[in-house]
């Protein structure tokens, strides 16, 4: 079972989430860091990193001497990555979504593949568990595709040892959200009752509902704000699969590093209940 | 003299500057001798995700222009467009085509060296 956590707000807990239930999970388990522009998974699990590699795009290097300027390339790429003007042929490697298109098209083969670097994949164990996570080259603008390389890279390890995953998120409902969610069984919103949080949350719900997957909603820094995610949650059978309550503690031991499940038994006995909500969930699912 | 494109909002000289070059609507390519002139539509530019100011740059390649005047262009269309030899002049909102282009042939416009990024 892969267990997304997602948002629509930044900041409501997903890794905080994310964290705790990795420590406390039956069986083996795999906590994936998928935000890759700001990860931050390993602040919490304090992970041993044991391998580690660049990960490339594929974009397009052009020979001038072979190129007839056909623009054959140039009209297919929708990204105009590649643009021909005239005699003049033009790269913006940044542009480039990596799909091979040019490659394919060009009928002299005056394109041949060069490469992009998205940032490093990096993993290891923390604890008994497996660890893995991206991280986004400084300036490139794209997650997706370091995103995708990360998951196969989880589908290797998931080979190898069984077991489940538990991905921590990007926040937002836009491409890189949808990308961290799309190959999960289950997918938990962590949100907070505040009234940004709960605008979000609707949206969250907009994007994540059509992918048909088990859906489930903590509710963090529970106590503030208002009943609307509540009665929002009412209104769309969306199950509520935990509270955590508003309180100093917890943003001390967070602000400590600290993993919240840790910290009291009853927070401990949350996740532990969330853990089987979450299993529960996905069960339902299969049988439904 | 050869010919130069004007982004802008429709397709007379009477039309404001479009301040933007990659999404302008489109652009009046005006021969400053005569003030005859001719309209590219860039609408397929405008609708476009990533890239408008490249596909823009294209159109005005192809047009052959030596000019183009406007409010504003991005990084990666002023590096296409000094690819294709056609220079850049930058902050011209505010004017109709005419007022940009008689500008232009009064001498009082500067070509750009680098890209303006604000």
């Amino acid at each position: 079972m892969i267990v997304a956590v997602a948002s629509g707000k930044g900041g409501t807990g997903k890794t905080t989430v994310t964290a705790s239930l990795a420590s406390l999970w039956e069986g083996p388990l795999i906590g994936v860091d998928l935000d890759v522009e700001e990860p931050n998974l390993h602040l919490f699990l304090h992970p041993i990193l044991t391998g580690e590699e660049t990960a490339h795009l594929t974009i397009p290097v052009v020979d001038e001497a072979t190129c007839t300027y056909c623009g054959a390339c140039s009209e297919l790429c929708q990204f105009k990555a590649i643009s021909v003007m005239g005699r003049l042929i033009l790269t913006f490697p940044e542009m480039c979504h990596g799909c091979g298109g040019c490659l394919a098209v060009c009928p002299e083969k005056a394109i041949t593949p060069g490469q992009r670097e998205l940032g490093e994949i990096t993993w290891g164990t923390a604890g008994r568990q497996g660890f893995l996570m991206g991280r986004l080259r400084l300036g490139e603008a794209m997650s997706p595709p370091l995103m995708r390389l990360v998951k196969a890279r989880l589908e290797q390890m998931l080979a190898q040892t069984g077991g489940d995953a538990i991905i921590d998120a990007p926040p937002g409902v836009s491409c890189p959200a949808i990308n961290a969610v799309i190959d999960s069984d289950v997918i938990v919103l962590v949100t907070e009752p505040t009234p940004f949080g709960f605008y979000d949350f609707q949206l969250a719900w907009e994007a994540f509902a059509p992918l048909n997957k088990p859906l489930g909603a903590v509710i963090n820094r529970a106590g503030l704000g208002t009943g609307a995610i509540y009665e929002f949650c009412r209104e769309k059978h969306l199950p509520i699969l935990a509270e955590i309550p508003y309180d100093r503690a917890i943003a001390e031991a967070y602000a400590r590093g600290r993993i919240i499940a840790q910290i009291s038994p009853e927070l401990q006995g949350t996740f532990v209940s969330l853990m089987a909500a979450i299993r529960g969930l996905a069960q339902e699912a299969a049988h439904a | 003299m050869s010919k130069i494109a004007v982004s802008s909002e429709g397709p007379s000289l009477d039309d404001q500057v479009d301040p933007r070059f990659g999404r302008a609507a489109g652009f009046v390519v005006v021969d400053p001798e005569t003030m005859v002139t001719e309209y590219i539509d860039n609408g397929r530019s405008q609708v476009m995700a990533q890239g408008a100011g490249i596909q823009a740059a294209e159109l005005i390649a192809r047009a052959g222009v030596s000019w183009v005047l406007t409010g504003f262009v991005g990084p990666k269309a002023f590096q296409a467009l000094n690819a294709a030899g056609v220079q850049v002049a930058q902050n011209l909102e505010g004017l109709t085509v005419r007022q940009a282009v008689e500008r232009f042939k009064s001498g009082e416009v500067a070509g750009a060296a680098t890209a303006d990024r604000r």
